[in-house]
């Protein structure tokens, strides 16, 4: 009798387990998933993109508690959060800077991604839904900078819908339709949130579930971009490189969210403004359809490619050239596993060549991000050589040039470059 | 009995004839099609329904502006379907300038149709005087500013704020802007000599 009795929590898991896959989900996902024992600094960025997205989702409910999409009602209710909410501008200011957390983390994530090749094969479809992740992200980013209504909220948003109306033949009725008016109006304000708060975060939730169902597929890729499945121990068949997710990298990445934290509130607390960056001085000022602020400019995680926009020149009167080198600015990374012909992985047994072009490519998007930010005449005009052209739009078209080769000849340089030998296993001190 | 059943079942669904595959085939494709049609009909509704509204395009019916306080060398903001009309009253000067500077201009001899064909003429008006134009910029929309001060190298007219587009005071671009277009010109007549009315011309009343 007292053998055959069981724990009573213990009964409750075997009544879950024969009806719901409880345990054999934890075990395949956590702890008898086997990551790579060599995981460094780069690999705390893709559970802490979770950690904002569950930030975001937390403090976007609280929000939509209080706030109105309606444009007469809008800017006011934000202000209202602010001032008269108990607790409503931590809240607000933990969404706006999450908002860019969220860029500055999966911006980081995308460059481990890069540099250790982890878009390769068999990893192509994860890259491919991260690339989808990031472009619902951007959408998720844009239609929420409207809802406070501020000047940079309406004449930004006037200037993305306006994009569309470029479009040959279809280009004004479709920006008419994604308006719902002739300008925007109360009727994009209501549409764009009903985009943000339900919409995209349903995409990107599905998005964020396929994206780590098929990592857990494949497995992990690490620093040294050989595959641990490789060497299974005889007996066990658990990779001889890899360790349990769960204890060993949940208890890692605990340390990272601590870090993380600690900068996010950092930020919150005492500069959640972050100078301009985060939040612009513009959008404390209500939308006012009928005057532009004199200087324009998008939040700095779109800026690199809006600074492409700048730099194409139309093409006779069609501006559509630029929207589109926009467009493929963007979506060129999810060309990266088709266009890197290397035969290593990771930038540790690449060549000085790829090593240059990745540096070159760095380098001017981080100069196309600042050039986004500023106005294009920000260093004066160059002489008659140059048609009196801006320089920053100069330096803009060259880095811009840059920026697109840096894929374009992927093929050919990473062909070409002079790679060292890969080791057997994982590199680990 | 029962294994009996079992076989018969098995003899159309497990080793269909020919004529079964047709048949099958033929049924699949029809429901698909039917499928299909059913979804284009339900995306009407959803899809229309982010159009402008019927009180959307009510709003963009025609407004009277009136004039009578404009000094020359000024410039007057209307509204119309929600978006700024400007109207600049020019000075001789002014007009002597817009004369001189065509070979600066994309489009000086209004190839695009940006205006209506009563002000397809030098000054892109219909009286020279006053100027009217949308003042939304053909770039990305943005409302360029006033820069009306003349100086050595520029005639006086507008900066877009938003990318740096230049246009003179008859709403004609300058070469190198980003904006492709001159500014467009709302459909509009005087209906007295002091009072015009935007939205509307004697053309479209005929």
């Amino acid at each position: 009798m007292a053998t055959n009795k069981k724990p009573i929590a213990a009964g409750v898991l075997d009544w879950v387990d024969a009806r719901f896959p409880l345990t054999s989900t934890i075990k395949g996902h956590l702890t008898e998933y086997y990551a790579p024992k060599n995981f460094n600094f780069w690999y705390f960025f893709g559970s802490l993109a979770l950690l904002v997205l569950v930030l975001q989702i937390v403090t976007g409910i609280f929000l939509t508690m209080n706030y109105k999409p309606d444009a007469e009602l809008a800017f006011a209710s934000v202000e209202y959060i602010m001032r008269d909410v108990f607790g409503g501008n931590i809240i607000r200011y933990m969404h706006s800077t999450g908002a860019s957390m969220f860029f500055v983390v999966v911006y980081l994530h995308m460059f481990r991604g890069i540099i250790y090749g982890s878009y390769r094969n068999p990893r192509e479809l994860i890259w491919l839904f991260g690339v989808g992740i990031f472009l619902v992200l951007m959408g998720e980013a844009f239609f929420g900078y409207l809802l406070p209504w501020g000047q940079m909220s309406y004449w930004g948003a006037q200037v993305i819908v306006n994009l569309f109306s470029t479009v040959p033949f279809i280009g004004p009725d479709l920006s008419e339709w994604l308006r719902g008016d002739y300008l925007v109006s109360d009727a994009t304000l209501n549409r764009f949130f009903a985009f943000h708060v339900i919409a995209l975060p349903l995409v990107l939730l599905g998005l964020v579930a396929v994206h780590i169902v098929a990592l857990h597929e494949v497995g992990s890729n690490n620093p040294d971009g050989v595959e641990i499945k490789k060497n299974k121990d005889k007996e066990t068949g658990i990779p001889l490189d890899g360790i349990p997710f769960h204890p060993y990298y949940s208890v890692k990445d605990m340390v990272g969210v601590v870090v993380f934290l600690m900068v996010f509130f950092a930020i919150v607390f005492f500069m959640p403004e972050m100078g301009g960056y985060f939040l612009e001085a513009n959008n404390f000022i209500p939308a006012d359809p009928l005057k532009t602020p004199p200087h324009i400019a998008p939040v700095w995680y779109f800026t690199p490619y809006y600074s492409i926009l700048r730099a194409v020149p139309p093409i006779g009167i069609s501006q559509f050239p630029g929207v589109v080198a926009m467009g493929l600015s963007v979506v060129a990374f999810a060309f990266l596993p088709w266009l890197d012909k290397s035969p290593v992985k990771s930038i540790r047994y690449r060549g000085k060549l790829y090593k240059r072009w990745l540096a070159a490519f760095v380098i001017s998007f981080v100069i196309l991000g600042y050039l986004g930010t500023v106005p294009g005449d920000v260093w004066g005009q160059f002489g008659s050589w140059l048609g009196r052209a801006d320089r920053a739009t100069v330096l803009a078209r060259i880095c811009a040039v840059v920026y697109f080769a840096f894929f374009a000849l992927m093929p050919w340089y990473t062909k070409k470059d002079q790679t060292k030998p890969v080791p057997e296993r994982v590199t680990y001190k | 009995m029962s294994e009996n059943k079992i076989d018969n079942n098995c003899l159309s669904f497990c080793q269909p004839s020919e004529v079964d595959l047709q048949k099958r085939d033929f049924l699949v494709k029809a429901t698909a099609a039917t499928g299909a049609v059913g979804v284009a009909a339900v995306a009407v509704p959803f899809v229309g329904s982010m159009l402008p509204s019927e009180r959307a395009k009510a709003a963009g019916a025609p407004v009277e502006i009136d004039i009578s306080k404009l000094k020359p060398g000024e410039k007057m903001t209307a509204e119309w379907r929600g978006q700024p009309v400007w109207i600049v009253r020019r000075t001789p000067e002014m007009l002597a300038k817009l004369a001189k500077h065509d070979d600066q201009l994309s489009d000086p001899n209004l190839e695009v149709p940006q205006q209506p064909e009563y002000c397809k003429n030098k000054d892109r008006a219909i009286k020279p005087e006053y100027a009217v134009m949308l003042g939304t910029c053909t770039h990305l929309g943005c409302s360029p500013n006033d820069n009306f001060v003349a100086t050595a190298e520029w005639d006086g007219g507008f900066v877009c704020p938003c990318h740096g587009s230049k246009f003179d005071l008859s709403g004609r671009v300058f070469k190198g802007s980003p904006a492709p277009k001159n500014l467009l010109i709302p459909p509009h007549q005087y209906l007295t000599d002091t009072t015009l009315l935007v939205g509307e011309d004697k053309k479209a009343e005929a």
